[in-house]
């Protein structure tokens, strides 16, 4: 991580040299990410031993339960909390690094493949909002790329709505709006295309919103630049200057901010899902936390974390690809 | 949003859009507008007496589920509260959350950021990776996670949304500290002979934590979102105390029969978010203006 | 001169804002084809403005007026009609600036080039590429195939501008508008594209070139237009204008040149109360600015010591200069490598030596990249040599600690290219000055111990003391630089391209000033700069540094009339110079 000082003219396109100097990069970002899982599962693991409370309860549901005392030394057994702590850690971590998450403590069955049936549930949700809102945002873009006062305004306060409006507000007045007055979506999450219409919609509106107003400022932005003039001196029309030249330079934030947005998706899916009783990580997650089932909101929070790491790495892999600039600024 | 938001506005000049002019007579009136609603509410938090004379807990079951009208400007929910008063009343709770939340979030940040800004190189490496590793779970997750282990209840609910937001302003400072470390008036004032605790006293804090004010401003409003979205999913404020979240969660079981009990709490929570957004913002533009023009 | 002008222009205005004066004033002139016209103008003349209206392409909000405007006998379209398209870049070409941002740094050079054919030819795709191919190598970019695949930020400088010339002349245009062509680049870069513009002129192409410089000018234009406030002051032949200028503002242009104005003759300088009464309004500043008397009278306390100096001329202080002295700054073979990510290192300094005798200007020339910015870092303890010594005032300097350097550091002072970035955006002109005032050495003269003081000797009224930077114009800035550097009371003062931002006349009242103070106060100073005129005109001796190597040091005026170093000598002979 240095600047580059030499001359912009000794770089090139693709010598070898710069491959490899990408493929270092990939590597570093891949080890980063390991890193964080690891340090991630750790923190909850350790953070879990110093609080007070004992597991058995939760797995026999709750401190009031009035199991016996071999039903307890039992249960310690089986989840193997009579060990010393840094065995079980060690214990831990290598079942981790298979992708062995244990026992739900509350539903008794491996926590592993029934993660996975919700990751899936929750990546179509999320992953079809942040499209949605993608091109929402570029539809916004050029639709309002006058630099008038009234698309300033219409943009600031589109961005102000989704800074403001909570997805969980948002989905009860879809609700109340589409569901229950106008009678056009079910109001909870049905199987099939037609049930992912309302939780899509409150997650990509405000979003959009957002997208919609970074991708307009670029937009003015790349206007004022003087690559525009040069390229207007040579004749080019209005359109043309916009789809060659300035769309390009808008559309990259939101490139660059498609990772982020993929956590603020992963975030909101929690509220979506419970709203919509649509099955996915975030009401496993949430349901897990309210009977603290510690299996699950362990596999829950670190394969939120790997998927989100995995879209971050392949954000900024688009990014440098899109813009060369990039990797200018991010070797600083 | 808040994090992105504010750390959009603070990019270098080069792709940052930021906000160009003065400001014409809609931002004034944007900001004249959210200074009164906070006005509102903070009258509504302070002094709850002063706007409604009704009692925000009196139940009245004959007077269940009644739709906004003269006598219930926004209703009345289940047990027959006027959500109106209840909204009033809720105020003070959730705005206490959201500030508290803030602080929490900032003061971690503040941490996180002064390590990784003016720490030595093992000082930013360690705050560097501490930040990554909470980045890894994106709002909420972070915050549930967190409450897994702590448990629920008012207070953990706090601490964990200000924890989910302390990554995204720890950044933010740092970048601030680092960019104004190495700027070239840092480096005037080494030439001229100032002593290193005299010039990070006089210009490198001064310089970098002047967006303090403003995250916090902005991110008093995310805070509130997210605190009330705790409350919603149940692991906030317990129901029976009005609280935007909790109210809007109890109204939720309703939402067919009774759409007020929704509507008014969030319009609340929307209102009061948007208002310290825009205040923030302003605040965000008035001091770029005034340091770089 | 023909009879018929390939472009004629009569009394075009442009108005931003219908209350201010208008950006360009009436303005008509004509353009022979295969005649180079230049416009040239300070900033904020209207000649940038006055060059986009001839495309159809005045900045928004502006309001374009004429009475003729007219290509080859015929009339150009309103603004925002159709026809431009077919008329910019096939009839009219434009060549901007090089800046990395000049052409789409998202797209490859070729396809920037290959636009202009798409719209005004009827080649197919592959005749474009050929022809693409044909233009980057008309140009002199080696290697077109590579370079057309390559986007701008993976060009130099020089070869940015050539792209753009060859984007501005691929349809074959009639007439070329060349805005600053040769402004951010190197001067050998420069003498180069100037030579390529030249060519095309010769092969019949009218060009209409906007530069600040009238060096440039006098290379390349048949005519010359001076422009200052949005008005033409002055036409004509461009030898003969150059020769003998009639209007103010063109001798105020000529007379600020410092290239062949000899060591010590100040730049001359015609009050012109109402230009810098215009300058301070641009600059968003209400009172009188720029309008200093120059630091003629510096204050009381100064009489004492200085004013003995202060009587003699230039050459009696260089030659005053005790001989037995120390060196006021010295650099001992100092080296300084930069580790790259992956390869070799740079080597930014190999074996520097230098040595700066005191009450004297060493002049440290070259161009971007050779090694400079390293040297002044080096020099004023922002970074350490690898090997080598350096020595302030004979003592032991580049091997000090941080701690050890600051009791030393108040006497050497330093002034830098950016000074509104040198200063703190927080503080005022008052703040800046007495936070360095605090820092003074203990032995230092009694002089300029206060702002007022310091403000009086760089010559600004004491009622900018309240503003901050941002709210000063350019000149204002460098002195109040100036006067912070002056303010610990230092022997020597390191300029690190001092005047390189400024507007030329801005310069040399700037230049002037560093001059006086350096007799009053018997200041000693390195001065670094890529602008060979600047450096013969401030330094009694010149350094010439080029890839981290000094390749030639001596007497000013020996290095200019009978350079040794083939480096000096073609760095010398680019020099453009307005009576070539």
């Amino acid at each position: 991580m240095t600047v580059s000082t030499d001359a912009p003219a000794a770089a090139s396109v693709s010598t070898p040299a710069t491959r490899l100097r990408s493929l270092g990069w990939i590597a570093r970002r891949v080890g980063g990410g390991v890193f964080v899982l690891w340090a991630v599962a750790t923190v909850i693991f350790f953070a879990l031993r110093l609080i007070p409370g004992d597991p058995v309860d939760a797995v026999l549901g709750g401190p009031g339960s009035q199991a016996s005392a071999e039903a307890v030394a039992q249960i310690r057994a089986d989840y193997g909390l009579d060990q010393p702590l840094i065995v079980q850690y060690f214990l831990a971590m290598g079942k981790l690094a298979v992708a062995d998450f244990g026992t739900s403590y509350a539903l008794k069955v491996a926590v592993a493949p029934y993660v996975l049936t919700q990751l899936w549930s929750t990546l179509v949700l999320t992953l079809a909002s942040l499209v949605v809102a993608w091109f929402g945002a570029l539809a916004l873009t050029l639709a309002t790329s006058g630099r008038g006062r009234v698309a300033r305004a219409l943009g600031s306060g589109l961005e102000l709505l989704a800074a403001a409006v909570p997805h969980f507000w948002l989905a009860s007045l879809l609700i109340i709006l589409l569901s229950n007055t106008l009678h056009w979506l079910p109001p909870i999450s049905v199987p099939g295309p037609l049930g992912l219409v309302l939780p899509v919609l409150t997650l990509a509106l405000p979003l959009t919103g957002f997208l919609g107003q970074v991708m307009r400022e670029s937009l003015a932005n790349a206007y004022e630049q003087p690559f525009v003039l040069s390229a207007r001196a040579r004749g080019e029309s209005e359109w043309g200057v916009r789809l060659r030249h300035v769309l390009r330079h808008a559309a990259l934030p939101g490139i660059s901010l498609s990772g982020w947005a993929f956590g603020s998706l992963l975030s909101g899916a929690v509220v979506v899902e419970t709203i919509f009783a649509r099955p996915g990580l975030g009401r496993t997650l949430l349901s897990a936390v309210t009977i603290r089932d510690i299996p699950v909101v362990t596999a829950v929070a670190l394969l939120s974390a790997l998927t989100f790491i995995i879209v971050t790495i392949a954000t900024d892999v688009v990014d440098r690809i899109v813009d060369p600039r990039v990797t200018e600024v991010a070797a600083r | 949003m808040t994090e992105i938001l504010a750390g959009r506005l603070s990019q270098p000049a080069g792709r940052a859009p930021g906000i160009r002019g003065r400001g014409g007579w809609l931002r004034n009136t944007g900001v004249i507008i959210a200074l009164a609603v906070l006005a509102l509410i903070l009258t509504a938090a302070l002094a709850p007496q002063l706007i409604t004379t009704a009692d925000p807990d009196a139940v009245a079951p004959a007077e269940a589920f009644q739709s906004p009208s003269a006598a219930h400007f926004f209703g009345t929910d289940e047990s027959g509260r006027d959500v109106y008063t209840r909204v009033v009343f809720g105020a003070g709770n959730s705005l206490l959350i959201g500030i508290a939340a803030t602080a929490v979030g900032l003061g971690l940040a503040l941490i996180l950021g002064l390590l990784g800004g003016l720490g030595s190189r093992l000082g930013d490496f360690v705050s560097t990776r501490i930040v990554e590793v909470m980045f890894a779970l994106p709002g909420l997750l972070l915050a549930l996670v967190f409450i897994a282990i702590a448990g629920p209840g008012v207070v953990t609910s706090t601490v964990a949304v200000g924890l989910s937001t302390a990554p995204g302003y720890a950044r933010i400072i740092r970048s601030h500290l680092r960019s104004v470390r190495s700027a070239s008036y840092v480096e005037a004032a080494t030439v001229l002979g100032h002593s290193r605790a005299r010039i990070v006293w006089q210009h490198i804090l001064p310089g970098a934590l002047s967006p303090i004010f403003v995250l916090g401003t902005l991110g008093v409003g995310q805070a509130i979102v997210w605190a009330s979205s705790l409350g919603f999913l149940g692991l906030g404020v317990a129901p029976p105390a009005a609280e935007w979240g909790a109210m809007l969660s109890s109204g939720r079981t309703y939402i067919d029969v009774a759409w007020w009990l929704t509507v008014f709490p969030g319009l609340a929570i929307v209102a009061t978010a948007a208002s310290f957004t825009v205040l923030g913002r302003a605040l965000n533009a008035r001091t770029r203006q005034e340091a770089r023009g | 001169m023909t009879a018929t002008p390939l472009l004629r222009v009569s009394n075009l205005s442009v108005h931003f804002d219908r209350t201010a004066r208008p950006a360009v004033d009436n303005v008509s002139f004509e353009v022979a084809a295969g005649e180079c016209l230049a416009i040239v103008g300070e900033s904020g003349s209207g000649k940038s403005v006055t060059a986009r209206s001839l495309l159809g392409l005045a900045p928004a909000g502006a309001h374009v007026s004429f009475s003729e405007l007219s290509l080859a006998g015929e009339s150009l379209p309103a603004p925002g009609a159709r026809r431009w398209r077919s008329i910019r870049g096939a009839s009219i070409g434009l060549v901007l600036q090089d800046a990395l941002v000049s052409l789409d740094p998202l797209r490859p050079v070729g396809r920037e080039i290959d636009d202009v054919l798409r719209l005004h030819t009827t080649l197919s795709q592959r005749e474009r590429q050929a022809r693409v191919l044909e233009l980057l190598d008309a140009v002199g970019i080696p290697d077109p195939a590579l370079r057309a695949r390559q986007r701008s930020g993976e060009l130099s400088g020089g070869l940015r501008q050539r792209a753009l010339i060859a984007a501005g002349i691929a349809a074959g245009p009639a007439l070329i508008i060349a805005d600053e062509p040769t402004t951010a680049l190197d001067v050998t870069v420069q003498a180069r594209v100037l030579e390529l513009l030249s060519s095309l002129r010769n092969n019949g192409t009218a060009m209409i070139l906007i530069t600040h410089d009238l060096a440039v000018v006098s290379r390349v234009a048949d005519r010359v237009a001076v422009m200052s406030e949005g008005r033409i002051v002055e036409t004509g032949e461009t030898n003969a204008l150059l020769r003998a200028p009639t209007a103010l503002p063109t001798q105020q242009l000529l007379a600020a040149i410092p290239v062949d104005v000899p060591r010590g003759v100040p730049l001359t300088l015609p009050v012109d109360t109402e230009a810098d009464l215009r300058a301070a309004a641009e600059a968003d500043v209400g009172a009188a600015a720029e309008a200093s008397p120059g630091p003629v009278a510096i204050s009381e306390p100064a009489a004492g010591p200085v004013s003995a100096a202060a009587t003699s001329n230039h050459a009696t202080t260089a030659a005053s200069a005790d001989s037995a002295a120390p060196p006021a700054l010295e650099l001992r073979s100092v080296s300084r490598r930069y580790p790259t990510p992956h390869g070799a290192p740079i080597q930014a300094l190999d074996a520097v030596s230098l040595s700066l005798t005191a009450g004297t200007t060493l002049g440290l020339v070259g161009q971007s990249g050779s090694g400079k910015t390293t040297i002044a870092r080096i020099a004023l303890g922002l970074e350490t040599a690898d090997s080598g010594e350096v020595l302030l005032a004979g003592r032991e300097w580049g091997s000090l600690s941080a701690r050890e350097r600051r009791p030393l550091r108040p006497t050497l002072g330093a002034i830098y290219q950016d000074a509104l970035s040198s200063f703190d955006p927080r503080l005022s002109v008052e703040r800046i000055l007495n936070d360095a005032l605090s820092g003074r050495a203990s032995d230092t003269r009694r002089s300029l111990t206060t702002t007022a003081e310091l403000l009086d000797a760089v010559g600004l009224p004491q009622s900018l003391k309240n503003r901050r930077p941002l709210h000063l114009s350019g000149g204002q800035r460098q002195r109040v630089a100036i006067a912070r550097a002056l303010a610990p009371g230092p022997q020597t003062i390191l300029c690190d391209e001092p005047v390189s931002s400024l507007d030329v006349s801005t310069q040399a009242r700037v230049l002037n000033l560093l001059d006086e103070l350096q007799r009053h106060l018997r200041l000693s100073y390195l001065f670094i700069s890529h602008d060979l005129g600047v450096i013969r005109h401030m330094s009694d001796r010149v350094a010439v540094i080029t890839e981290g190597r000094i390749v030639e040091t001596g007497e000013t005026e020996e290095i200019f009339t009978n350079p040794r170093h083939p480096y000096t000598q073609s760095l010398l002979s680019a020099l453009p110079r307005v009576r070539g």
